[in-house]
């Protein structure tokens, strides 16, 4: 459905492009060909390398930020302070209170720094590709959010969690032939796929997005003559605009993923729901 | 799964977004292990290690700043009371001197009073004695002076020592008597 999408999408690209001869990005974008270990399920592409730098960045930056922790933070320092600090207190804390802040922050900050470093190499020249924009990571960091948000509730509440989860209060009971399947649909099925759905299709758009400016930059400015190559120029321009736009998409969704994480642990800890 | 993902990769057919190859889960599933170990064991612990010390520190100095001014105000108030002491000490001293001057004055004052008295009854002794030595030097100068004048009248009748002797004695009974 959604490759086909894409692919009307990308029809009305070529169609506003006004020629023959140009080819917009396709769904095959997101399967470049294998590099290493190929025919393997450790086969490694261009989009796992990406992944692996964003690792490598994360272990840099956190790696170096605090190897040398001062009371009193140089800037560098401050940096990587300010950082964990967003996720401490404008989700973790934020939500979830000081305690239970602490037992989640592990998890709330690897979400973020994952989602987010994985985003960020989609536009970082040379590599160019998210490393979230394959349904890979989104699917385990929302499998792992369903997971994560049901054993709070479960540690919290027993087994009690499922019947408050399924059976809200305060509802008359006849109502519950309706609202039972509605809760459980949107809790325990909808609120993974969501999770994973919602970042995935950003990072693939985006880079979608991209790839069409850019490729009607170069297709205008290479393949036409005369006033044609202006309009390469307006697509570089969208493409510029659009590369700044995905560093705030990146933001966003990182944001977005681990608030989400966070305040789905928070309705699973609540005494009522 | 594998197999199929396989096929796929090799029919170069359109690829459903929405269904992760194998390679994908497990290189994501090992990226995101990497990170967690490494928030969970390696940042988080060190990031919270140092905001413990840094709460700490700051409340450590509040409460060494707080102290300070405690002994800081303890001392002033030692000054203050040291400072009233000294005041009420100087003043004492200086009340002490003032009345050890001037009973100092007063004992002076009479002892130059004394010195005055005892000078000037001396001199009075003293006039009075000249005065007495001058008084009899005086009779017998008279009595030569009055006897030489009157033998210069009279002639040299009175030269007669005895003789002149006498009236001169008389005279100055006379004279004596005269004065009383």
């Amino acid at each position: 459905m959604v490759s086909e999408l894409v692919s009307l999408a990308l029809g009305v690209g070529v169609s506003e492009a006004g020629s023959g001869g140009f080819e917009g990005p396709t769904v095959n974008e997101f399967y470049p060909d294998a590099l290493f270990f190929i025919g393997t399920p450790f086969e490694i592409n261009r989009i796992m390398l990406a992944r692996f730098v964003a690792v490598a960045l994360i272990l840099l930056i956190f790696g170096f930020g605090v190897r040398r922790l001062k009371v009193v933070p140089g800037r560098g320092q401050n940096i990587v302070e300010m950082a964990v600090q967003f996720v401490r207190v404008y989700m973790a804390e934020d939500l979830l209170g000081k305690v239970d802040a602490k037992r989640f922050m592990p998890l709330l900050t690897s979400i973020f720094f994952t989602v987010f470093f994985m985003n960020i190499t989609g536009i970082i020249p040379g590599i160019n590709i998210a490393g979230t924009s394959l349904m890979g990571v989104p699917l385990l960091l929302g499998l792992l959010a369903w997971v994560m948000f049901i054993y709070a509730g479960i540690k919290k509440h027993g087994g009690h969690f499922f019947f408050k989860a399924l059976f809200p209060p305060g509802v008359p009971k006849l109502l519950y032939i309706l609202i039972t399947p509605i809760e459980f649909i949107s809790t325990f099925i909808f609120r993974p796929i969501t999770l994973a759905l919602r970042l995935l299709m950003n990072m693939f758009v985006g880079h979608i997005l991209l790839v069409l400016c850019f490729t009607a930059t170069s297709f205008f400015l290479l393949n036409t003559d005369g006033l044609w190559k202006l309009i390469g120029a307006g697509t570089f321009a969208f493409g510029l605009i659009f590369t700044l736009f995905e560093i705030l998409v990146s933001v966003l969704q990182a944001y977005i993923f681990t608030l989400l994480t966070a305040s789905y642990i928070q309705m699973s800890l609540a005494e009522e729901h | 799964m594998v197999t199929s993902t396989l096929i796929l990769a090799a029919e170069e057919e359109t690829h459903n977004p929405l269904i992760p190859a194998v390679p994908d889960l497990v290189w994501g599933t090992v990226c995101f292990v990497i990170v967690f170990v490494f928030f969970w064991k390696f940042v988080l612990p060190r990031l919270q290690k140092m905001l413990d010390d840094r709460s700490a520190e700051i409340e450590g100095s509040i409460e060494a700043a707080q102290k300070q001014q405690a002994e800081a105000s303890e001392a002033l108030e030692h000054y203050a009371e040291q400072l009233a002491e000294a005041r009420q000490e100087a003043a004492k001293i200086r009340e002490t001197a003032r009345n050890e001057g001037q009973q100092i004055l007063v004992e002076l004052k009479a002892q130059a009073q004394a010195e005055a008295e005892r000078i000037s009854q001396n001199a009075q002794v003293q006039i009075a004695a000249d005065r007495k030595a001058a008084f009899s030097e005086l009779k017998s100068e008279i009595g030569i002076l009055a006897l030489d004048l009157a033998s210069s009248i009279v002639g040299d009748s009175l030269a007669d020592d005895k003789r002149s002797q006498a009236v001169v004695e008389r005279f100055l009974a006379d004279l004596d008597g005269a004065s009383k």
